[in-house]
């Protein structure tokens, strides 16, 4: 019987145990994947609009519908006073005013340019953006049908764009999500129970036991990691099977692909647990550096946020994230099929990660002080 | 130290003195702990400062690759002017269509653009043609949003190519953005950071220290002193009520002079209403430490229980109005979505009382509510 | 100190020093305990017990002096003490989420006692404490009496060389001392050597010799009955009292 074997035996009835452990390891997914995707809403259709229309001609009214019609978005006031839609937009009730002035149709016709107000509530920068290029969009279409009307001859011209979607044929708005999702609670098992579990034998005093006996460093660093490495896997295969279930999403890529790189990852993240965990002496210190680390690799790991948008340094900062590296893997196998050589880029980093924080890890923790 | 003698009073001064000496000796037990205190108050300005400098929404950068089967000057020219806008970087522009999939798969890139064979001739013959922009859809929102940005670009070099195509009728909007003109990220995630430090703070930092005595036995020494078990409980609670409005101000400074996003309305109000929100969290802090016997389990249920809920909840990274109905009912019951919403209307849009005081009466309602459950659950488990 | 051989001594600890920055927390300690013996270290709190016994666990190093345990060197082979040796520390040690049963395999198993032997010397250590019907019951369950002697029995399962005890006996009833005591006397006589710290005087009656520290030195190493007769008194709390008067550090 093994020193090794003797330690895992014991972990392993200690984490069954702990009823703390297994819900955060059996609710916490679940209730990430249902409640993120449900709450996370990015399909922009209902902006409310309220439309001050001055003019209430039948072009105005015309316009309107077609606005309406659009799908994109919900008229909630319909009036002559600006100062009542204002009003709305101060309650939040509106996001977007639009304004149609006196003579809309007759001027229009007239002077041949008529101008129409659009005011947006841009606290909300997406919803307001997104919600300012459709109008804009849904005008110059409307615009280039009355045109069309006036003279059927003209024929539409200049240069066309066609836009083709690959890689979501549902066209889920929540696609990326689901790796994200993945990600984050493979981290939180791998990263942050792994590290409580160290840290709760210093605080309760038990370590002292074990630093007095015979069991080699890395016996004890190994009988800590090994049982998180496989609860872990097994969180992500709970993962996988509820993408599937609840979203229908079936990897497109290799499984066995994703297994390798999340066994890599899982190498990498549990050494930072472990590297956390010799630097702390009560659970509460480890739980708050954990999260603050994992709240700082989750904004910039490109899953709310494309990394893209960001400055040229912290792109660089990005190559040391590894949750980024995983949320991109992930993405990248399970919703476009790549393969070995397309994420070999970042099977290289995490690997690197993992050697780096394991040694310094292991090189800190001593049994003699 | 002030003795019972002093005054006509009696009792009251002794329990004064006794309490401010049990809130000093938990301020000592919370700033030895520097690892935490670092944390804690690192946290807010640093997603502070990634909010307002690293993370954004906008189209900047955006890596796009071209797959160019014509290699004419009129190709080149509107590749020439995609370069030159900042919101794309052409990564490759001799891409074989054949490898575009590849260029995807290689996660590098979020769309390509594809022109056609004989694009500049067919063009100059018909006066029209089509480009072809294959959008990785993965993420629906950005791809459309990238497919906007190019249409943009491209009828833009359309129209200045050929303007006898100027319309007889134009309808030209002209788009004004309230309260936010620069369409900042500011306005919008401040808030919520003060509304999630604020509560990660009140909420998990006093149940953990409260717990803690309850988890190594000290509690029950405490609870045989002559110090009432409510001035216990509150002495615990105070130091996490001034670390909670150190960190508050830490975050308006920051906001006022770092990012630049004044405060409109009255700062006073803004305060006050502040400190209703940490009572409550520290209320629901206290409730967690009675109810919990374990550090781990008060830590987790503040983190999963609390946290989570609040940031997908709080209507700051997603609005409420669009989640499905029941998620709306569930966010009724988290604080800090109605805390987003007073400081949202206070702070961004210089709003006053009269405009927030349903809110602050939800808040001032929970608080009473929680109080109350603690109270009665407290002289249950005494007993 | 070599290990060549058998040692005379299974501890001995020359001018042995622990110094954290300024302060002195073990002021060269010298001494020897032969094979069997009944070390007791006395001395109030703060006067230097756990931190001297520590460096000759192998848990911490010392800042100067020599010592040697089981014949190894407390700097240089300090896992190899930790292979003869046994320990019960003062903040409780046994896992309080594991059963009876699966403490005493966890602990044999990591000093390689094979499986079947633990499984013999279990259930003969349990009959022996009257623990057979708890085995399968969580210790963290059980009345701080039987948790001492189940942590000391763990402690010399694998027949350790030395057992190093720190105060092992706080807040329990003198039926249990008594009883915890007999177990000590037990090891003692199959060949283990007990060093044992203690702030309860009339527990150093029960050791073969006792040493007394005061502000990290020793003050005093004799027997209990000649210490009584060197200061002229009836009870080994009054030879502490003479001698810790004059103390810096610590209180009783």
């Amino acid at each position: 019987m093994s020193v090794l074997s003797v330690l895992l035996k014991k972990e392993f009835r200690q984490i069954f145990r702990n009823k703390t452990i297994l819900a955060i390891s059996f609710v916490a997914p679940i209730m990430q994947f249902i409640v993120l995707p449900l709450a996370a809403n990015y399909e922009i259709t209902n902006i409310n609009l309220a439309v001050v229309d001055h003019d209430r001609s039948d072009l105005s009214r015309q316009m309107i519908d077609r606005i309406t019609g659009s799908g994109y978005f919900r008229l909630v006031d319909y009036t002559a006073s600006y100062s009542q839609a204002y009003a709305l937009v101060e309650s939040d009730k509106a996001d977007l005013i639009l304004q149609i002035p006196n003579g809309f149709e007759e001027k229009l016709q007239r002077e041949k340019v008529q101008k129409v107000f659009i005011a947006v509530n841009a606290i909300n920068g997406m919803k307001a953006s997104m919600g300012g290029a459709y109008l804009n969009s849904i005008i110059a279409s409307f615009n280039r049908s009355i045109v069309l009307e006036a003279m059927p001859t003209a024929a539409p011209s200049g240069i066309m764009v066609t836009s083709t979607a690959w890689f979501n044929p549902d066209m889920n708005y929540k696609l990326g999500l689901i790796p994200g999702i993945l990600a984050f609670l493979v981290t939180l098992i791998g990263g942050l129970l792994s590290a409580l579990n160290i840290v709760r034998e210093k605080e309760s005093g038990t370590i002292e036991q074990i630093n007095v006996t015979p069991i080699r460093k890395r016996d004890f660093i190994l009988g800590k990691m090994i049982p998180f490495w496989i609860l872990a896997n097994v969180v992500f295969t709970i993962g996988l099977v509820l993408s599937y279930l609840l979203y229908g999403i079936v990897p497109q890529g290799s499984i066995l692909l994703l297994y390798v790189f999340v066994a890599v990852y899982l190498v990498a993240i549990l050494g930072f647990g472990l590297l956390v965990s010799t630097y702390c002496a009560t659970q509460q210190q480890a739980m708050f550096i954990i999260f603050f680390f994992v709240m700082v690799f989750i904004l910039m790991g490109g899953l709310f946020t494309p990394i893209d948008s960001m400055p040229g340094w912290a792109q660089v900062v990005t190559q040391f994230n590894p949750l980024a590296h995983l949320i991109e893997v992930m993405r990248m196998v399970m919703l476009k099929g790549s393969s070995l050589m397309d994420i070999l880029p970042h099977f290289l980093a995490i690997a690197a990660m993992a050697v780096v924080l394991n040694v310094w890890a292991v090189l800190n923790y001593r049994k003699t002080s | 130290m002030m003795h019972a003698s002093m005054g006509t009073q009696g009792k009251r001064p002794a329990h004064l003195s006794q309490l401010l000496s049990f809130v000093r000796k938990e301020f000592r037990h919370v700033l030895r702990d520097r690892k935490t205190l670092l944390i804690l108050f690192g946290m807010p300005v640093v997603q502070v400062l990634l909010f307002g400098f690293v993370l954004s929404n906008e189209v900047k950068n955006t890596q796009i690759i071209v797959v160019d089967h014509a290699k004419d000057q009129a190709s080149q020219a509107l590749i020439e002017k995609i370069k030159a806008s900042h919101y794309f970087t052409v990564v490759a522009d001799t891409v074989p269509q054949s490898g575009v999939a590849a260029a995807f798969r290689q996660g590098k890139i979020k769309a390509a653009l594809v022109f056609p064979v004989n694009f500049q001739n067919d063009l100059l013959h018909d006066g029209r043609n089509t480009v072809q922009v294959i959008a990785d859809a993965t993420d629906i929102n950005l791809a459309n949003t990238i497919g906007n940005y190019l249409t943009a670009i491209i009828t833009d070099y359309s129209r200045s190519q050929q303007p006898a195509l100027a319309m007889p009728y134009v309808i030209l909007p002209e788009i004004r953005m309230l309260y936010n003109p620069e369409l900042r990220g500011a306005p919008n995630f401040v808030p919520g950071v003060m509304a999630m430090v604020l509560m990660l703070v009140s909420v998990m930092m006093t149940a953990v220290a409260i717990v803690r005595e309850k988890e190594m036995g000290t509690m029950e020494v405490l609870l045989v002193s002559p110090m009432r078990p409510a001035l216990i409980i509150l002495s615990k609670a105070i130091p996490y009520l001034i670390l909670s409005f150190i960190n508050l101000l830490a975050i308006l400074l920051l906001s006022t002079t770092v990012l630049d996003l004044p405060i409109s309305g009255s700062l006073l109000l803004l305060l006050a209403e502040s400190m209703l929100f940490i009572t409550t969290c520290l209320t629901l802090g206290i409730f967690i430490s009675i109810v919990t016997d374990t550090q781990q389990t008060a830590m987790f249920v503040s983190l999963i229980g609390m946290m989570l809920p609040t940031i997908m909840l709080s209507g700051f990274m997603f609005p409420i109005e669009d989640m499905p109905y029941p998620l709306q009912v569930v966010a009724n019951i988290v604080p800090s979505r109605w805390y987003y919403v007073i400081v949202k209307d206070i702070m961004i849009k210089g709003a006053g009382f009269s405009a927030v005081w349903r809110e602050t009466a939800v808040l001032a309602g929970m608080a009473a509510f929680l109080f109350i459950v603690c109270v009665k659950k407290f002289k249950i488990r005494l007993a | 100190m070599n290990a060549q051989g058998r040692p005379s001594y299974t501890i001995e600890a020359d001018k042995l020093t622990k110094r954290f920055g300024d302060f002195v927390a073990v002021d060269a300690v010298t001494f020897n305990v032969s094979k069997g013996e009944i070390f007791g270290f006395l001395g109030a709190n703060g006067a230097g017990k756990t931190t001297a016994m520590r460096m000759l666990c192998g848990l911490s190093v010392p800042t100067s002096g020599k010592g040697q345990v089981a014949g190894f060197d407390v700097y240089k082979q300090t896992e190899h003490i930790k292979r003869n040796i046994g320990y019960m520390s003062q903040k409780f040690s046994l896992y309080e989420d594991l059963t009876v049963n699966e403490n005493i395999e966890f602990f044999a198993g990591i000093y390689g006692l094979p499986r079947e032997t633990i499984r013999t010397k279990r259930g003969e250590l349990l009959a022996k404490l009257g623990l057979t019907q708890e085995a399968e019951k969580l210790v963290g369950g059980l009345p701080l009496g039987w948790k001492q002697k189940l942590s000391f029995s763990v402690a010399v399962f694998h027949q350790p060389e030395v057992v190093f005890l720190d105060e092992p006996t706080g807040g329990v009833d003198p039926v249990t001392r008594r009883q915890f005591w007999d177990l000590i006397y037990e090891a003692a006589d199959s060949g283990i050597t007990v060093f044992v710290t203690t702030h309860y005087l009339d527990e150093a009656e029960y050791c073969n010799r006792v040493s007394i520290m005061v502000d990290g030195k020793i003050a005093a190493l004799d027997t209990p009955t000649e210490l009584k007769k060197q200061f002229g008194v009836g009870s080994m709390d009054e030879v502490f009292y003479q001698l810790a008067r004059g103390a810096q550090r610590g209180g009783a």
